[in-house]
């Protein structure tokens, strides 16, 4: 550095200390609330689709909010498209994604749990201890399992009969693990859950992204979907593409035909359903499900398990100046998908941002569109539009859908290309 | 850029920050954005942003009324009333 250079620097640095010092003595000069009103602190919990995407969106909106966005996992896994991994069609690291550049962006990433919420004081108390006052706080935190709902399972049996189910990248991975060290002629066994739950179409696209892999791997083995329901999202599309491509591979047990599962024996291998008794090789049970437990901890969570929210402001019905997003709000006919998510995050943030500069924020339009991949080159899709009708969200008089069930098959080609553009899109807006 | 879509610009900005905050992105921009990248795409998957109002209004229409053949914006064009449309594409002309 030349003497020059050095003076500047020096110069420059005395500035910014000269500044900083002048902030300070104004911030304490002014009252609480107008400092409130100067820099609005906001506290995202749950870095997901919806809270990654609306601490994004929000820093983009608003350069003056102080943002906090609290995550115990510094790696996140992608749930959408991760039943690839299973079929072999990705590998894991393409779903995962770091939060480097949301840091960078200017969001202060806290790597803890949140623990506990005081509504009242506002602030969040983080398994570090340390607690985050806020001016509006946002709960993305997902979902949580019901690990009570199914006689036999538990959370120690997840260890060895995965759910596969949360952003947990390991469960995933012991899944394909189990699948593929499995001796060709087993069965595997899929636990669907009962409605609301996340990604209403994902056990199916597993169902078949798994017998897409024992097709061609292990051709004597079969895969049984254990069903707690007697209908699913694009069910004639699902049923269809298995008869097919995976007909005598892939069955559907529905609650009418014997799929209620009883109980399961983690030990023996076996579950028991109304009517039969399955000894499988490997078992994905993926129980009922609820909000995530800081969404009950804070008291925004009702009787449902899930959280009441204004859909305009995304707000809680519940507690003043907390927001739910993602899995956990209840989003009218807005199914528990990514999409739907990442795009309530940009509209809370959008409602924060217009709450903080005292303005009305305006009555959202929203999409949700997903697709399942059910083989390469074969994606189907469910699309719709939502507006708020008195205070829940309804779908568009004539608009969504699912894909047509006479397509061609160049048209689920290009869905199937389409599910990985939006994958890689949509990561790259709120990760990237 | 176009007459209008230059005074919408400057209009944006004169205005101070956070009053930009809350009137820009119409209803139904923010799940544009999921699946057309903000930069780059292809012709299946255009980019938005800085596209012609009048463009976006006719392929919108277009895929309305079934005459542009589509995998999903059909189903999803549906959702939008004519004055939503003009809305978003304003709104997207006017980006960079």
């Amino acid at each position: 550095m030349t003497a020059q250079a050095m003076v500047r620097a020096g110069k420059t640095r005395r500035h910014i200390i000269r500044n900083a010092a002048a902030t300070a003595a104004v911030a304490a000069l002014w009252p609480r609330a107008v400092r409130a009103q100067a820099a609005p602190r906001v506290v995202i919990v749950g870095g997901g689709f919806a809270g990654a995407s609306c601490a994004r969106a929000l820093r983009e909106a608003d350069g003056r909010i102080a943002i906090t966005l609290v995550e115990a996992r510094r790696i996140y896994t992608a749930p959408p498209l991760s039943n690839g991994v299973l079929g072999g069609l990705r590998d894991l690291g393409q779903q995962q994604f770091g939060y480097d550049k949301i840091a960078a962006a200017g969001v202060t990433m806290a790597f803890a749990a949140a623990t506990a919420v005081d509504a009242q004081a506002r602030n969040v108390t983080l398994s570090t201890g340390d607690k985050l006052p806020y001016d509006r706080l946002v709960l993305a935190p997902g979902i949580d399992l019901r690990w009570d709902a199914l006689p036999g399972y538990s959370e120690a049996a997840a260890a060895k009969l995965p759910h596969a189910w949360t952003n947990d990248g390991a469960q995933i991975d012991l899944l394909r693990r189990q699948i593929a060290a499995m001796d060709d002629g087993g069965l595997v066994a899929i636990v669907a859950p009962v409605n609301p739950a996340r990604c209403p179409p994902g056990p199916y696209e597993r169902a078949s992204m798994i017998a897409h892999y024992l097709k061609s791997k292990k051709p004597r083995s079969k895969v049984v979907i254990l069903d707690a329901k007697d209908s699913f999202t694009m069910q004639q599309l699902f049923l269809n593409a298995w008869q097919q491509l995976y007909p005598n591979v892939l069955e559907w047990k529905s609650l009418s035909s014997g799929g209620n599962v009883a109980a399961i024996d983690v030990a023996k291998k076996t579950i028991e359903t109304d009517f039969d008794n399955y000894q499988f090789a490997v078992a994905n049970v993926i129980p009922a499900q609820k909000a995530g437990k800081i969404a009950m901890a804070a008291g925004v969570a009702d009787r449902t398990g899930w959280c009441p929210v204004d859909p305009v402001t995304f707000e809680s019905l519940q507690q003043k100046n907390i927001h739910v997003i993602g899995d956990a709000a209840i989003a009218g006919a807005m199914p528990k998908s990514a999409f739907a998510g990442a795009v309530e995050g940009k509209l809370c943030a959008a409602a924060i941002a217009n709450l903080f500069a005292g303005a009305t924020p305006a009555v959202p339009k929203l999409v949700s569109n997903c697709y399942s991949v059910v083989a390469p080159d074969y994606a189907i899709s469910i699309a719709g539009v939502y507006h708020p009708v008195d205070g829940q969200y309804m779908e568009v008089a004539g608009s969504g859908g699912v894909s047509p069930l006479d397509a061609r098959p160049a048209f689920r080609a290009e869905e199937a290309k389409f599910a990985d553009a939006w994958f890689r899109t949509t990561t790259a807006e709120i990760f990237g | 850029m176009t007459t209008k879509a230059t005074i919408l610009t400057l209009a944006l900005a004169l205005l101070p920050a956070r009053t930009q905050a809350a009137m820009l992105a119409p209803p139904g921009v923010a799940a544009c954005t999921g699946c057309h990248p903000r930069s780059g795409g292809d012709p299946a998957l255009p980019q938005l942003a800085g596209r012609n109002a009048t463009e976006i209004v006719a392929a919108m229409n277009a895929f309305r009324s079934a005459k542009r053949p589509a995998t999903v914006m059909d189903r999803i064009a549906k959702g939008f009333t004519d004055d939503e449309i003009a809305a978003i594409a304003a709104w997207y002309a006017a980006q960079r």
